[in-house]
């Protein structure tokens, strides 16, 4: 239980480092812990298949792509563009205004039950794969669509057009 | 490992929403006050994970599979976006050399 909460102030931590880091490479490293406590919580869930694709595409894919285009983009520190403290006073108003409504609306319903294990293995492998080849299989035929159009899709946009330049 | 998990079985669902509300908010807040593409692109990854978090604690608390299937096609959904918006956030930097968004007023109309 206080791993829990443990890990829960660290994610809010660095999550509220990755918006106020004014360098961008350390957005990124703080994005990788925070996805790093989320892992953790997966884990804790008992949600094994889901921590490792969390790790594996989050950390491992993603950002390392972050990374690498912020590599090619090359910016200076001197360049970079921040708002005036009105627009982000309202901002930060705005935004804290939503987590009010939201936990107000929470504080409406009836005291919550603890999150109990009805299945412990349910998010094993063996489990997941049976539902996500049974009742999913049309949407995950889509979603291979959906990323071989994103792959070229960004292939055609990132690639130099010779005649343009 | 089985007294790890023993120990989550404490924690009332409230606080996992509270949680991912507060994650959530802070990509929402991240979204508003920078003008750095790559960030705001981060700080949306950031609102993702949030649901993503909800999704399977929900999932686990109800004991049906669904939810964590669907994280994976949020996953999928978010990988192919990342990728697209990337590409189109350095074709932006070659164009007008900054990957500040208020460059891009003159998409207005």
């Amino acid at each position: 239980m206080s791993i829990f909460y443990f890990t829960a102030i660290l994610s809010i931590l660095f999550s509220v480092l990755v918006i106020s880091a004014k360098n961008p490479v350390h957005s990124i490293l703080y994005l990788v812990l925070t996805f790093f406590t989320f892992t953790v919580q997966y884990i804790l869930l008992n949600a094994q298949f889901v921590a490792i694709v969390n790790f594996i595409v989050y950390m491992g894919a993603i950002l390392v792509l972050f990374l690498y285009t912020l590599m090619l983009i090359n910016l200076n520190k001197d360049s970079e563009p921040m708002k005036t403290s009105l627009v982000k006073v309202a901002a930060v108003l705005g935004g804290g205004c939503l987590l009010v409504v939201v936990v107000a609306s929470l504080k409406a319903t009836a005291v919550s039950d603890p999150v109990l294990f009805k299945n412990p293995d349910l998010g094993l492998v063996k489990n997941l794969g049976k539902v996500l080849f049974n009742e999913f299989l049309l949407p995950f035929e889509i979603s291979s669509l959906l990323l071989l159009s994103a792959m070229v899709g960004a292939v055609l946009l990132a690639t130099k057009d010779p005649k343009t330049t | 490992m089985e007294s790890l998990f023993n120990t989550a079985k404490s924690v009332p669902l409230n606080h996992y929403i509270l949680l991912s509300a507060i994650i959530f908010s802070i990509g929402v807040i991240g979204v508003l006050i920078r003008r750095n593409a790559i960030v705001i692109f981060m700080s949306i990854e950031l609102m993702l994970n949030a649901v993503n978090l909800l999704l399977t604690a929900f999932s686990v608390y109800h004991g049906d599979a669904s939810g964590q299937v669907f994280v994976f096609f949020i996953m999928a959904l978010a990988a192919a976006e990342v990728a697209v918006g990337l590409a189109i956030i350095v074709m932006i930097y070659r164009n007008t050399n900054s990957i500040d968004i208020n460059v891009l007023n003159r998409l207005k109309w």
